[in-house]
């Protein structure tokens, strides 16, 4: 490739300092390396260190993006420093200096190094990550379909490097929240047909206020992991066999928003925002809302109603008449529930095994449906 | 421009102000609204949760519906979540064509049909790459000079990138900034601009959920912001609905009005906080109001 015969040039890059025994604040050191510019952000840290300063505070190991060790944010976004070329990270830097930060939602050890331990370790250690055996263990190898293994594949790829947690939103305003790498790694196990405690993993997992049903489904995490995780993908799968093959009617009201969301569809096709609430919180009829729980949520929410009955944003003819499809089209709506919800199995495509079909323009690089090339993405979106 | 029109239910529920000032704003860009009165909620990714495959059904039918529009170029929705929910479930519908024919299985019973490759979009998209900035500019009457507005995209509408189809060619997650300028007005920089709402999890975790609101609302403060705009209803339900309920939990005065993306546009076209519904909002845009007041009296 002609890139990799470019000539060496010169990269400044801005580094986040910071000593906690100093006792000095943080700051911003600035450093010009000399680099090939395929080459990556973690070399031009290292040399850095090894030209101008020897004190700069960097976890490395592989320089491969194998193990995990060198993640940073480089110009805000979460990410491996091996694994950023210094050109790619120029061209996404605000003023030509590419910006390097320790990752967030984490305590900064020095400089770029963050306590994984106090953060991310102890939440992977929250969710037993480890294989509980179904007995009796055959006396043979245990045989895993294909599909089931390719599926947890995915969250096998996770490389611990903890990007996902230094850029998790929900984690950012509640720090007990399990978070993304964590629930990934749950994942893993409960949807290894091997192992004997998926029931015992879900309702741990939707009972705990910070697990599951914590997730705000803000895609941070799917775009931060280098490896193609998509960590958020996996806790609503966790949600989807918590609440709807275990039926596990969690404390955090989260199956039952589910389940009331998808009924009030069903029954009138657009969605009833004043009944969604108190029967998510009380339960799905009719007369959810007249639980004590839901009654202690809407005293909570008084303020905001008052103020919205008072401007005019809702009227209490609005709140208290759905507004509804027309007849014919309730009755498509309905069938569309029957049919699909009456199938034995769900019937779910998971685009991580089966792949995407080959455009027919034959673009480069697309996985064929056949053998289908876990992680990729199509190189054209279907929103253009 | 004819354009199939998806305006999401919370637009015709709980902030009616939405679908309202769409509507008159559209006739202003020259956008000719045919509403899909007959396609469902697109499930903004609960129903996706619960069974996948129906999310699928349910959204395809509001493709197919789209699809028999004589003469629309393209499906437009004015929500971020709408756009997300839908493009999630187009992307598998799209991806393999075997589960696309299984879908479609259930809909010709209702003599209904999608066709791969539907072009569906944001109205902020379409005021970017349909209509374009030049000819926005063109038509704004009353430009926003010295209106400090914080741009509030919606986590949907930003992320995943590659489903998106955001890139440097498609700069989708600074259209909102772009926006912004081109109607005149001062785009404000803030940690919060493209982080989470918190709506999704506000009946499970609300004090998490509007934490994170709060959170964005004081740092659009602190920038000096005068309002926010978001392309998101579900958004505008916990920044601005919310907001006297995140106040106590982040423990600050915020008092941000947050706009609706087609009010921001409508003012600058020339329609007056009122027929944008500006006062139904929780949080009184009298910054906003004040500001127009001050406008019209010096033209």
């Amino acid at each position: 490739m002609a890139e990799v015969h470019k000539e060496p040039q010169e990269f400044t890059l801005r580094i986040r300092r910071y000593d906690p025994e100093s006792g000095e604040p943080a700051y911003w050191d600035e450093h010009t390396v000399e680099l090939e510019p395929h080459r990556s952000v973690l070399e031009g840290i290292l040399q850095a260190r090894a030209r101008f300063d020897g004190s700069i505070g960097i976890r490395c190991s592989c320089r491969a993006a194998i193990c995990g060790s060198c993640g940073v944010r480089i110009n805000g976004q979460p990410g491996l420093a091996c694994h950023t070329h210094l050109d790619k990270a120029v061209a996404s830097s605000r003023d030509g200096v590419i910006e390097v930060e320790p990752m967030g939602n984490m305590p900064v050890l020095k400089d770029l190094i963050v306590d994984m331990d106090q953060v991310h370790w102890k939440k992977v250690q929250r969710v037993t990550p480890w294989l509980v055996n179904k007995q009796p263990i055959p006396e043979r190898e245990y045989i895993v379909p294909a599909y089931n293994m390719v599926d947890v594949t995915q969250s096998m790829a996770c490389i611990q490097c903890g990007a996902c947690v230094s850029d998790c939103l929900s984690m950012e305003v509640d720090p007990l929240f399990i978070g993304p790498a964590a629930l990934a790694k749950a994942y893993r196990f409960v949807g290894d047909p091997r192992d004997a405690q998926q029931f015992e993993r879900l309702k741990d997992l939707a009972e705990d206020p910070h697990g599951i049903y914590d997730c705000t489904h803000c895609f941070k995490c799917i775009e931060a992991c280098p490896k193609g995780v998509a960590p958020m993908n996996q806790i609503m799968r966790l949600r989807r066999m918590a609440g709807d093959v275990h039926g596990i009617n969690d404390r955090n009201n989260g199956h039952r928003h589910e389940i009331v969301f998808a009924h009030l569809i069903r029954d009138h096709g657009l969605l009833w925002e004043a009944e969604l609430l108190p029967r998510s919180y009380g339960g799905d009829s009719f007369f959810g809302k007249f639980h004590p729980a839901a009654g202690a949520e809407l005293v909570s929410s008084l303020p905001a109603i008052t103020k919205a009955l008072v401007r005019g944003k809702v009227t209490p003819m609005g709140a208290l008449k759905p507004h509804k499809l027309p007849k014919q089209d309730l009755g498509q709506i309905h069938s569309i529930y029957d049919k699909v919800e009456g199938r034995e199995e769900p019937y779910e495509l998971n685009l991580y095994v089966t792949g995407y079909d080959e455009d027919e323009s034959g673009a480069e690089g697309m996985p064929s449906a056949e053998t289908g090339t876990p992680g990729m993405e199509p190189e054209e979106s279907p929103s253009r | 421009m004819k354009v199939a029109y998806w305006p999401g239910c919370v637009s015709r529920g709980f902030t009616p102000e939405l679908h309202g000032s769409m509507a008159k704003v559209a006739p202003l860009l020259d956008i000719e609204l045919v509403a899909l009165d007959r396609a469902c909620c697109t499930g903004a990714g609960v129903i996706a949760e619960h069974n996948q495959e129906l999310a699928d059904t349910l959204n395809a039918r509001t493709f197919a519906l789209a699809q028999q529009v004589k003469g629309a170029d393209l499906m437009m929705n004015i929500c971020s979540t709408c756009q997300g929910a839908q493009t999630e479930c187009q992307e598998r519908l799209d991806a393999n064509a075997d589960y696309r024919e299984h879908v479609n299985g259930t809909l010709a019973e209702q003599g209904l049909q999608y066709e791969k490759g539907l072009t569906n979009k944001n109205f902020l998209w379409v005021l970017v790459e349909e209509l374009g900035l030049d000819e926005l500019r063109s038509r704004v009457k009353r430009p926003l000079t010295d209106l400090r507005v914080g741009p509030f995209y919606g986590c949907y509408i930003v992320r995943p990138v590659d489903r998106l189809g955001i890139d440097d060619e498609l700069p989708r997650d600074t259209y909102l900034g772009q926006v912004i300028e081109a109607l005149g007005g001062t785009v404000i920089e803030y940690a919060g601009s493209h982080k989470c709402c918190g709506f999704p999890i506000i009946t499970m975790n609300k004090e998490v959920s509007l934490k994170q609101a709060g959170r964005h609302l004081g740092d659009a403060k602190d920038a000096d912001a005068d309002c926010l705009v978001t392309p998101c209803p579900l958004c505008h339900l916990n920044l601005d609905l919310q907001q006297p309920l995140a106040e106590r939990l982040v423990g600050r005065e915020l008092d941000m009005p947050v706009l609706h993306l087609p009010q921001l546009v409508g003012l600058a076209l020339g329609l007056e906080p009122k027929e944008l519904g500006l006062q139904r909002h929780v949080v009184k845009p009298t910054s906003v109001i004040d500001w127009s007041t001050s406008i019209v009296a010096g033209v």
